[in-house]
């Protein structure tokens, strides 16, 4: 897995205690995951630091899965 | 009219972080003031704080909960919950739980420190979680979040008068019948270099810096200011019927409360102690009790000069000749100041007094002001059985509280 990937887990780990095992792209950060509106925010945060860029607010609802955010981040970076 | 009772109490103090510790050093007359560890003091003029010790909030609270929370909630959380497992909270309809928690200052440690992210890194990364952590209603919005308790919640800022409010309040939620039950007190975690600095240029607190534990000495003449301090103390309360129907240990007994305002100066008490004393009358009033019945006092007492005189002068003008008969402690002697935690930390001393007999000194008196001639409980505590108490707490503002608590006698 690519290095996003792995921050992003981390994060999810970390910020909201998410069991390491249920972490992979196609998992849901809402309905999977159990994150809330604070926690989309607050990770989109941590992200925006790390690599510099920035997820405009309309791009949330896009980010449904942790794939999805892992390659927004992806493709900003090239 | 109801009656309201206490079956749990709950706190995090420089003098221990329970309940059967804290009160076992207030007897003992230890201090819980020391150097300040939080922070570099080194270009502060004071040096010296009451700060909680062994703090590890990972027993009770998930780390989730500890990124979410400032640290002024996180005291209440644990309070919290130490008081709510005293009181045995079980199969209660969870619509008649409330919750009215004070602080004086609020999450100032995550407002620093987001303020910090503003102006060093940009608008950008500030937390989405700033301002939910900052207000000062996070403490009891978070507390309802964690056990369920849907009836009336919301909080409470009048300084160091704010717990006492909350308290009075709470009182008051079940006297209206909008809660069977109610959670209440007060948090305080403002020992950052930006409070402390504003205190200081206030010049409220004691510069006695070569002398930690001898530098809060309410009531003695050497007394140069207050010792800030941070903590919580929570209490359940609720209708004696309710506690009676559902078999809960009784603490004691809320008979009452008066509250009110000196109308004066926003930091400076009245000299004369007109509010307080007014305050301790309707106190009294309220419980249907005469002077004469109250045996003790936990003072405001905070170790400035000016509250120290106006208290004296206040239970002068409200006891007359009964005044020479009280006795009078200011825990805050060995706790130091908590501000807005302060009442509800000191009503757990009262309580704990009337329930064991054992009555709290005020350490560190030692020589006498002709300003303040009661009977301070000096440096040792004193064996009595005491039947009803009153506590006092005054802010800035000129917000007044007295609680009045007795014994339960059936």
């Amino acid at each position: 897995m690519s290095e996003v990937f792995d921050f992003v887990k981390n994060l999810l780990v970390e910020n909201m205690q998410v069991e390491e095992g249920k972490i992979n792209m196609d998992a849901n950060i809402i309905e999977d995951l159990g994150a809330d509106s604070l926690d989309i925010m607050d990770i989109v945060n941590d992200i925006e630091k790390q690599y510099d860029i920035t997820i405009p607010q309309e791009q949330y609802e896009n980010l449904k899965t942790v794939g999805d955010v892992v390659n927004f981040v992806e493709s900003k970076m090239k | 009219m109801k009656r309201v009772v206490i079956t749990g109490m709950g706190t995090l103090s420089p003098l221990g972080n329970n309940v059967e510790d804290y009160y076992k050093n207030l007897i003992n007359g230890v201090s819980g003031i020391d150097y300040i560890t939080k922070f570099d003091a080194s270009t502060m003029k004071v040096k010296i704080a009451g700060e909680i010790k062994n703090f590890v909030p990972e027993d009770i609270l998930t780390k989730r909960e500890i990124r979410r929370t400032d640290l002024v909630t996180q005291y209440a959380l644990i309070a919290a919950d130490e008081a709510i497992k005293m009181a045995n909270l079980e199969n209660i309809d969870m619509d008649r739980i409330g919750v009215i928690v004070a602080s004086g200052i609020g999450g100032i440690n995550t407002w620093e420190e987001q303020h910090e992210i503003l102006l060093n890194e940009s608008p950008d990364r500030v937390s989405p979680f700033f301002i939910p952590m900052m207000i000062i209603n996070s403490v009891s919005g978070y507390i309802s979040i964690k056990h369920g308790f849907k009836g009336p919640n919301y909080a409470i800022a009048s300084a160091c008068a704010s717990g006492g409010h909350a308290i009075a309040d709470s009182y008051n939620q079940i006297i209206l019948d909008n809660a069977d039950v109610m959670i209440c007190g007060g948090s305080e975690a403002a020992l950052t270099k930006l409070a402390f600095a504003g205190f200081i240029a206030l010049q409220a607190l004691s510069t006695k810096n070569d002398e930690p534990q001898k530098a809060s000495r309410p009531f003695d003449a050497d007394r140069d200011g207050f010792i800030m301090s941070e903590g919580s103390g929570i209490l359940v309360i609720e209708s004696y019927e309710h506690a009676k129907k559902r078999g809960a240990e009784i603490l004691g007994e809320i008979t009452g409360y008066g509250y009110n305002d000196d109308a004066f100066h926003i930091t400076a008490p009245i000299e004369s102690g007109e509010g307080p004393a007014k305050c301790m009358k309707l106190a009294l009033d309220r419980s249907k009790r005469k002077p004469e019945e109250v045996q003790y006092i936990n003072a405001h007492g905070t170790s400035t000069k000016l509250n120290d005189q106006m208290e004296t002068r206040a239970i002068k003008t409200a006891f007359n000749e009964h005044a020479d008969n009280l006795l009078i402690s200011s825990t805050k002697s060995m706790t130091g100041h908590l501000l807005g935690a302060a009442s509800a930390i000191e009503a757990i001393a009262t309580i704990m007094t009337i329930k064991n007999g054992i009555v709290p000194p005020t350490i560190n008196y030692e020589k006498k002001d002709p300003e303040c001639d009661l009977n301070y409980v000096p440096n040792e505590a004193v064996k009595k059985d005491i039947d009803f108490a009153l506590s006092n707490s005054f802010g800035f503002g000129g917000h007044n509280v007295s609680l009045a608590f007795s014994k339960f006698n059936g």
